[in-house]
C-alpha cells in the first residue's frame, strides 16, 4: 500500500460522505451522471472511431519505421539519440503504441542508458495529443480548431528537444 | 482539422504501404481495428460513467465550488472571460487537479463537461469553431501536468533500472517548457481576438 493507492478510494469516500452531509440526493445525483457519461462517449464516439482507425492504419503500414529512418541524421544533429525516434513519431497518436516502443527501447538499450532516459522523460512529459485534440472538440462539435493543432505539435517538439537536454546534462 | 488528418494519414499510410510492401497488412487493419475502436468505447464508458457520477455528486454538494473558489487567483489568467467559481471553472479546476495527481482516465471526463460548459458560457462564440477557452483547455491537456511519472517509473524498474525515479527532474523540467511553450503559442496565435 502506497499513498497513492489512497487517492480513489478517499475521493469517493470523501465526496459521497460530504454529499449525504449536505443533504445532496447522491444516488440520483450519481446515477443521473452515469446518464450523461453515457451521452458524452454516445457523442465523441464517432471521432474517436475514426482516429483509432487512422492511427491502426498508419502503424500497420510501416510508416513509423520509415520516417524513424528519415529523421534520423536530423535527430543526431541536435543531440537527441535516435534510437528514441520511433516513440517521438508515434507518442502523440497511441498511448498504448507508444507503451509499447518504450518497453522496447528498455528491452534494446537498458533503463538506465541515455536512449533509455531520454525516452523516460518523453514518456513521462507528454499526452497522446491527438486523442486529446479529437475527443476535447468533439465534445462541443468544434471543427475549426484554428491554432490548436500547431501549439499542441509545437509542445510536443519542445518536450523532445529539452528531454534530451536535461538528462545529458542533469543525470 | 480532423478532416486534413484523417486523410493525410490514410494517403500516406497508402504511400508507405506501397513502399514497404505491407498493403496486405495495411488492408487487413482497417478490417480488424474497427473492432478495436468499439472495445475502446466500451472501457471509455466504465470510466467515464463512474467519474462522471462523482462530478455530479461533487458539483450538487458544492464541493467542487469551494475548489474553484481556491484555484481562481491562478486560473483566471490563462482562462479570460469566464466566470469565477462558475460551472466552467470548476470542470476545468477538475480536470487540472485529476492530470496532476495522474488520474488520467478522470481528467477526460471532467475535461469533457469543461469544454461543454465554457461552450455554455460563451453564449456568443460561433458555433463549429473552438473558441480561445476551448483551445486553451486543450492545448494543456495535450501536454503533460502530472506529477509523479508512475507508467514510466513503474516500467524502468521492471527493466531493471538502478533507480526508476531519477528521471523525476528531467520529467518536471521537460513538462513545464513544453507546457509553457504549448500555453506562449496559444497566445501568440489567438492574436487579439477576445474569443
Amino acid at each position: 500500500m502506497s499513498f497513492s493507492d489512497f487517492i480513489i478510494p478517499v475521493l469517493f469516500a470523501g465526496v459521497l460522505l460530504y454529499g449525504l452531509f449536505r443533504k445532496t440526493d447522491v444516488f440520483g445525483e450519481f446515477t443521473e451522471g452515469v446518464r450523461e457519461g453515457l451521452h458524452t462517449v454516445y457523442d465523441i464516439f464517432p471521432s474517436l472511431f475514426c482516429l483509432v482507425v487512422t492511427v491502426a492504419a498508419f502503424k500497420a503500414s510501416g510508416g513509423a519505421e520509415l520516417l524513424t529512418g528519415l529523421i534520423a541524421p536530423a535527430l543526431s544533429a541536435v543531440g537527441f539519440p535516435p534510437e528514441c525516434g520511433s516513440l517521438l513519431i508515434l507518442r502523440p497518436f497511441s498511448g498504448s503504441g507508444a507503451i509499447a516502443i518504450f518497453e522496447q527501447i528498455l528491452k534494446a538499450y537498458g533503463p538506465d542508458s541515455f536512449a533509455g532516459r531520454v525516452a523516460s522523460v518523453i514518456l513521462g512529459s507528454s499526452e497522446t495529443t491527438f486523442y486529446t485534440l479529437s475527443v476535447y472538440f468533439a465534445a462541443v462539435k468544434a471543427k475549426k480548431t484554428r491554432y490548436a493543432l500547431a501549439a499542441a505539435l509545437l509542445g510536443d517538439i519542445v518536450c523532445a528537444l529539452v528531454s534530451a537536454v536535461t538528462v545529458r546534462f542533469l543525470l | 482539422m480532423m478532416k486534413y488528418i484523417m486523410t493525410g494519414m490514410i494517403v500516406l499510410s497508402f504511400i508507405f504501404a506501397a513502399v514497404t510492401g505491407r498493403m496486405s497488412e495495411l488492408s487487413t487493419a482497417f478490417l480488424e481495428e474497427c473492432g478495436g475502436a468499439v472495445e475502446l468505447a466500451i472501457y471509455l464508458v466504465g470510466v467515464i460513467a463512474l467519474w462522471s457520477g462523482l462530478m455530479r455528486v461533487a458539483q450538487s454538494s458544492g464541493l467542487t465550488e469551494k475548489l474553484a473558489k481556491l484555484t481562481a487567483p491562478l486560473l483566471s489568467k490563462l482562462f479570460g472571460g469566464l466566470s469565477r467559481g462558475g460551472k466552467a471553472m470548476q470542470y476545468i479546476t477538475l480536470n487540472i487537479t485529476a492530470n496532476i495527481l495522474g488520474l488520467g482516465n478522470a481528467s477526460t471526463p471532467f475535461g469533457i463537461a469543461a469544454m461543454r460548459e465554457i461552450e455554455k458560457e460563451e453564449r456568443s462564440s460561433v458555433p463549429e469553431v473552438a473558441s480561445r477557452n476551448m483551445i486553451t483547455l486543450t492545448v494543456m491537456n495535450t501536454a503533460s501536468l502530472q506529477l509523479i511519472p508512475t507508467t514510466a517509473a513503474a516500467l524502468r524498474l521492471k527493466y531493471g533500472s538502478e533507480s526508476p525515479m531519477e528521471i523525476l527532474t528531467c520529467v518536471w523540467i521537460t513538462s513545464v517548457c513544453a507546457l509553457a511553450a504549448a500555453l506562449i503559442a496559444c497566445r501568440v496565435l489567438g492574436g487579439r481576438r477576445r474569443l
